[in-house]
């Protein structure tokens, strides 16, 4: 009975499983034969208003960039606060349910959220509104990895640490980010990449731009946003357009995401 | 017992955790011999950790812990101090250089062997790099563990294998020069040959250093100490010589735990 069991249980995993692969090999490969068709140099080096994507590649990492930035050391911070600072209290508790809770908030209630503080106000899309709604999608990630990866380190090397004379202080930022280095690592280039590739956050907060910008303070161009208002244009050349910037960007955020679980192997071996 | 010289001298100390109710050691009386090894044994949770962990004050890591009594530390220049005393973190700094302790668990750090040995010795104020390279070389070879260790200087510390990291941590500590060093069952994770190299050590160190040790390990106390504090349900039941301790105890309750019969 159990021996029954125990095979049914592995032919429905199974079967999930390659039910799975099947539909994430159908979307790669219905994504690199229609976004090939139009993937050339020449979209590289020219602006969507020439038929490009060279301004939204670059909207893009500007935005999801400097939302890394800001977030990375706010994110750290808080992480070391939590695990080395707070002694276990109340409102640290209250802090790490605060990001659980906004790490599963869907991006586009954060979008809808920064809209309604930043945007309305102003009267207009810009591209700190976007860099602020991805910045808000960031950083509760970036604590809860910081926070998790220092949990890791064992209480005996902190105390090893302050047994020598070091001040708490140096056994944090000499001893203990040091020991969650790679895990931390890691976590921030998983976090880019889940910002890299939103695009309810920026929906309403960046809004879309066909020409190049370094403004920040205006509307600001970014691939994500683009490809969903090329995929719903009449004009088929813009949604084949739209196909190549979107196979673009999926292989770039699979690079990321590889390197961030081959960082995490490595470490492992 | 002979009148040897305390180096650290616990006095009707008490000691009760964070949010705790009942003190977790009460009323301990307990020298410290220079020069010698005094080992303290008895059963699981009877307050061995919690003592040694007094005697470098690494309780204080953590807010809210509660002392009674004093604890005496002789300073260099025969002065003597209450370590309960000290407030300041300068201080702190400098009775963890004075009173050096090694983990049940080895705890390299996260570094090179070379920087392991170093980071304590810069914290101590020794910057300049030939200083730095003799202390280092020197208490390597002290440790017997330089001929090991000579072709790997700059590589990570966490490649060793678990008792050369020990003897490693022991290293770090040694080359501080402390007046007196605290092991935590410092052996208890550790294979018996890396065990035996581990107590060798710990006697070579006594000629210079002032030595207590926590050990689950009647045998190892027996070969090792000088001295032996039995201590049962947070009580120092009895301090007396190794030899008188294991042959001839003066407490019934001693006799028990050493003959195996509870713990
Ligand atoms: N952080 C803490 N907070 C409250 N009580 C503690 C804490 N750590 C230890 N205790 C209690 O203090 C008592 C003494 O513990 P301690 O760790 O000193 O025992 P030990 O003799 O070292 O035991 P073992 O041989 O198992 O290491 C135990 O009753 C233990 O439960
Ligand atoms: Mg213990």
């Amino acid at each position: 009975m159990r021996l029954l069991i125990n095979k049914l249980v592995l032919g429905l995993s199974s079967l999930a499983a390659v039910i799975g692969l099947v539909f994430l090999g159908w979307i790669l490969i219905t994504l690199i034969i229609k976004g090939s068709e139009a993937l050339s140099p020449y979209i590289f080096t020219h602006d969507l208003i020439n038929n490009g994507i060279r301004n939204l590649l670059f909207g893009q990492f500007v935005l999801a960039g400097l939302a890394t930035i800001i977030g990375i050391p706010i994110g750290i911070m808080a992480g070391i606060y939590l695990q080395e600072y707070s002694n276990g209290s109340k409102y640290a508790d209250f802090i790490r349910d605060l990001s659980d809770v906004m790490m599963s908030a869907p991006s586009i209630v954060i979008g809808t959220f920064v809209y309604a503080v930043v945007v309305m106000p102003t009267g207009h899309t810009a591209g700190w509104a976007g860099v602020f709604a991805l910045f808000v999608m960031m950083l509760p990630i970036v604590v809860r990895a910081t926070d998790d990866m220092l949990s890791l380190v064992p209480t005996e090397l902190r105390e090893a640490g302050i047994a020598i004379g070091a001040s708490k202080y140096h056994v944090i930022v000499n001893i203990i980010l040091r020991a969650a280095k790679v895990g931390i690592v890691t976590g921030l280039i998983l976090a880019f990449a889940r910002v890299v590739g939103e695009t309810a956050p920026l929906l309403y907060t960046s809004g879309s731009s066909v020409y190049w910008s370094t403004d920040l303070s205006d509307t600001f161009p970014s691939i994500t946003v683009s490809i969903y208002n090329l995929a719903t244009m009449p004009d088929d050349k813009m949604v084949q357009l739209a196909w190549a910037a979107a196979l673009v960007l999926t292989f770039f955020v699979l690079i990321l995401n590889l390197l961030g679980r081959y960082i995490i192997r490595e470490k492992h071996h | 017992m002979k009148d040897i010289a305390n180096i650290m001298e616990i006095q009707d100390f008490s000691f009760t955790y964070p949010k705790a109710e009942n003190p977790s050691l009460k009323n301990i009386n307990l020298p410290i011999k220079e020069n010698h090894i005094t080992a303290l044994i008895g059963p699981s949770g009877c307050g061995k950790s919690t003592l040694l962990r007094a005697m470098n004050r690494i309780h204080d890591l953590y807010p809210g812990c509660h002392y009674e009594g004093a604890i005496k530390l002789k300073n260099q220049d025969g002065s003597i101090g209450n370590i309960l005393d000290i407030k300041k973190e300068n201080d702190f700094i400098a009775l963890r250089q004075r009173v050096g302790m090694i983990f049940q668990k080895p705890t390299p750090f996260p570094m090179t062997i070379y920087e392991n040995i170093a980071y304590g010795l810069r914290i101590a104020g020794i910057k300049n790099k030939n200083d730095l390279e003799e202390i280092i070389v020197k208490s390597l070879q002290d440790a017997a563990l330089w001929n090991e260790v000579k072709d790997r200087l700059h590589q990570d510390a966490r490649g060793l294998s678990g008792g050369q990291q020990q003897r490693l941590c022991i290293t770090r500590v040694v080359a501080l020069k402390p007046d007196l060093m605290l092991f935590d069952e410092p052996t208890s994770a550790l294979d018996p040959i890396s065990t035996l190299a581990i107590e060798e050590m710990i006697l070579g160190l006594k000629e210079k250093y002032s030595i207590a040790i926590v050990t689950h390990n009647m045998q190892q106390a027996s070969r090792i100490s000088d001295y032996t504090a039995f201590m049962y349900l947070g009580d120092l039941v009895e301090f007396n010589d190794t030899d008188v301790m294991f042959t001839n105890p003066k407490e019934q309750q001693t006799n028990n735990y050493i003959t195996g019969k509870f713990g």
